[in-house]
């Protein structure tokens, strides 16, 4: 006779467990009270026991996998007794057979059926095998990242509808399109993040999930913090007037872009972004992705509202490909012609209300982003500096951060260095 | 607010604007000594006379010409047709005059006149008698077309008529009449162009206008006992129609359902649709349903005519198909 080992609740609040690693392999004898597996609960890693003696037949899921409480996750039994009218494990099994991993799932196109060509005998290609989806799961799905390939459709003729993403969501992890799917990570370790490609998603760690959890509920869906700091902009002021009065006379085009501040400030963020690269990420619902790309989203205000074109890769451009680029975003932002590529994507958000005169603010967070700057005026203001009271410009900044990505230590860090580049604005050459 | 029929509501309209601007007039067949084949001109022969409430030969052509000419020089004309089927004779008037004079007199001549009169179905008066010909008049350029479906509508939206420097057609419900509701006493004006939320939900919009705003809200009812949250927008003005009203609840619902008195073939509901699909497509969770007559003739038969009908149960149908629910 078999007994499932089940996950077990190891804390009172316990609602799913993370399996980080198997102490006992398949066919490995086991006694009661033998340290099965280490388990990540919602606050530390426990040992999951045997509570039945006799040989480990199966492993039902793999280390890496977050299990239910209660679910069963290993079955111990007699050597050969058969799992589920399955072939039974044991002593004549293959040494290394155990770490074999179980078959990949089924590509999922086989549950549709193929597409009707049209025009069949026309000499045309067939056409391609199409997922058929509402326009709004369409939508939901980009702006989640959710693969529709992956997502059976419950509407006429499995039509993806918007219903099945909200079950997808909750039963599956999300994957981003096209890109292969995340191995399942070695035990004991998280996933080994990606180092190359434009970003490296991370599965949520169960401390993680409980933060997001328990913040979510206090204050909203994006449980948000402000952290506010003051920039002295007396070296900023200098350099771009500097800057602005070497255009003088030239006649090139390019040269008749003047640099603003906010193209600065641009440049500064996305800089310091490159040093602080947990808080340039998306919460992604069951993870967040780390962009090793910096997109700077930057608010324009337009007739109907605002709109973020995107500075892309705004750490490797020079201030004044950055000037260029923004003015012309902001002008075809105002004309409503952005293409939609021009205006999603950014990483990070900078909205800026100094012109209108604002000392400071506290901006929205534009999701799936985990971090929008607020930028208030510069303003002359008496302030001590080097042991004396002196008329100083200043400028305040204000940082939102979604606290499901970013802690508060992480986004002071963030703010501390990108004020030590604005008053000494040789970093950003440096 | 008084509780006022849908007939009175439109009588205080009319006799609210001839006190109001001497240079409007009522004329029509029967709307003097007779006071009207559907009552809405009672009492206004006494007050104003002769001139001003002009009773007129069987000659639908004729009258609608007198009146794009009066409203030609100055005047403000409501003309009355008995019904609409009525006014098929004089579509000339109003498409190749009313509807083009400014246009063709580079903005000399107006026709600021009304044309109103029942439209639509009522019971057993056979194919000839029971059309809906608002798609007709919609597809003109230079052509305003109203609808109202309860009293304050009819009376707000008739002296917005009345007003507009514009030829407005003005379709009433000819089952509307004896309808009851409360109408805002003194001035109450509606302004053209705005559709009106009749009931709030966030499930699926049914679009509709006149009479199909109660069998909107009676399915709308039905659907709330099941668990679905319908909203009901009464368009009121088929033209110039108020886009942003669709596009808003359509962009919280994600789903829609167009209901017509009309015919499906090119109505107003295909209109509805063909601006929704283009500009909030994202939105959509579902193919846009209309809930129509048949299209045939409208049968005199009375079970033919009831299943002819755009009723609560075609509705509540298309509901749950764009809500991918089984129908119950």
């Amino acid at each position: 006779m078999t007994t499932k080992v089940v996950m077990e609740a190891l804390s009172p609040t316990m609602e799913e467990g993370r399996l980080v690693e198997w102490k006992k392999q398949e066919g490995d004898v086991v006694a009661v009270g033998d340290v099965l597996a280490e388990v990540e609960t919602d606050k530390a890693v426990m040992e999951l026991v045997a509570r039945a003696g006799g040989t480990l037949l199966k492993h039902i899921v793999e280390a890496g996998a977050t299990v239910p409480v209660s679910e069963p996750v290993a079955v111990i039994g007699e050597p050969g007794e058969a799992v589920d009218g399955q072939r039974g494990v044991g002593a004549a099994r293959q040494p290394g057979e155990g770490a074999t991993p179980p078959p990949a799932p089924a590509p999922t196109e086989q549950r549709r059926p193929p597409a009707p060509s049209l025009r069949e005998g026309n000499g045309a290609k067939a056409a391609p095998t199409r997922v058929k989806a509402s326009p709004l799961a369409r939508r939901i799905a980009a702006e989640r990242g959710l693969d529709l390939g992956g997502v059976e459709g419950t509407g006429p003729e499995g039509r993806i509808v918007a219903r099945d993403l909200e079950t997808a969501a909750a039963a599956a992890p999300a994957r981003s399109t096209g890109a292969p799917p995340i191995a399942a990570p070695p035990p004991g370790r998280p996933a080994a993040p990606r180092v190359s490609g434009p970003y490296t998603d991370v599965p949520l760690s169960q401390i993680r999930k409980t933060i997001a959890k328990r913040l979510s509920q206090s204050i909203g869906p994006i449980p948000t913090f402000y952290l506010t700091t003051e920039v002295d902009m007396e070296r900023v002021w200098e350099a771009r007037a500097a800057l602005v009065a070497g255009q003088q006379g030239a006649g090139a085009a390019w040269q008749q872009v003047k640099v603003s501040f906010n193209d600065i400030i641009i440049k500064s963020v996305a800089l310091a972004l490159r040093q602080h690269p947990a808080c340039n990420a998306w919460w992604q619902d069951d993870h967040i992705r780390y962009w090793n790309d910096i997109h700077v989203s930057m608010a324009v205000a337009v007739e109907e509202g605002l709109i973020t074109p995107v500075i892309r890769n705004a750490d490797q451009k020079s201030l004044r490909e950055i000037a260029t680029e923004s003015r012309d975003l902001a002008s075809r932002a105002r004309e409503r012609r952005l293409k939609p590529e021009e205006y999603t994507g950014g990483t990070f958000s900078v909205s800026n209300l100094g012109m209108l005169d604002i000392d400071e603010f506290t901006a929205v967070i534009n999701p799936p982003e985990a971090g929008i700057l607020a930028v208030g005026r510069i303003a002359e203001k008496p302030v001590a500096h080097e042991g004396a009271v002196a008329v100083r410009r200043r400028m305040r900044l204000t940082m939102s951060c979604d606290h499901r990505v970013i802690d508060g230590a992480t986004g002071a860090e963030f703010l501390k260095t990108l004020k030590g580049m604005l008053e000494n604005p040789l970093a950003l050459v440096w | 607010m008084t509780v006022v029929t849908y007939r009175d509501a439109l009588n205080q309209a009319l006799r609210e604007e001839m006190q109001r601007d001497p240079s409007v007039f009522l004329m029509g067949e029967e709307v003097g000594v007779y006071q009207g084949a559907y009552k809405v001109s009672r009492g206004l022969l006494d007050e104003f006379g002769p001139m001003r409430v002009v009773d007129t030969p069987i000659t639908e052509l004729g009258f609608a010409g007198v009146g794009v000419g009066a409203a030609m020089v100055g005047l403000r004309p409501v003309i009355e047709f008995m019904t609409w089927n009525f006014a098929l004779l004089a579509v000339d008037q109003l498409v190749n005059s009313a509807a083009k004079m400014r246009y063709m007199s580079n903005g000399q001549v107006g026709v600021p006149a009304v044309f109103r009169g029942p439209g639509g179905s009522a019971l057993q008066l056979a194919a000839q008698h029971s059309q809906a010909f608002e798609s007709w008049y919609a597809h003109i350029p230079g052509l305003k077309v109203v609808m109202p479906a309860t009293p304050a509508d009819a009376k707000g939206l008739l002296k917005s008529a009345i007003r507009d420097d514009n030829p407005v057609v003005f379709i009433e419900g000819e089952m509307l009449y004896n309808t009851k509701g409360e109408v805002p006493e003194g001035e109450h004006v509606v302004p053209i162009g705005q559709a009106d939320v009749k009931r709030e939900g966030g499930d699926v919009t049914i679009v509709c206008h006149s009479k199909t705003v109660s069998v909107a809200l009676k399915a709308a009812e039905q659907l709330a006992k099941d668990g679905v949250n319908a909203e009901v927008l009464d368009l009121r003005t088929i033209r110039p129609l108020d886009t942003s009203a669709v596009l808003n609840s359509v962009a919280k619902t994600h789903r829609c359902v167009v209901v017509e008195e009309g015919w499906p073939f090119a109505g107003v509901g295909a209109q509805v649709v063909d601006t929704i699909q283009r500009e909030v497509f994202d939105e959509l969770d579902a193919p846009i349903l209309r809930v129509t007559g048949a299209d045939v003739p409208m049968p005199y038969n009375k079970l033919l005519e009831k299943a002819a009908k755009a009723d609560p149960a075609k509705v509540i149908e298309a509901v749950n198909q764009v809500l991918y629910r089984e129908n119950k």
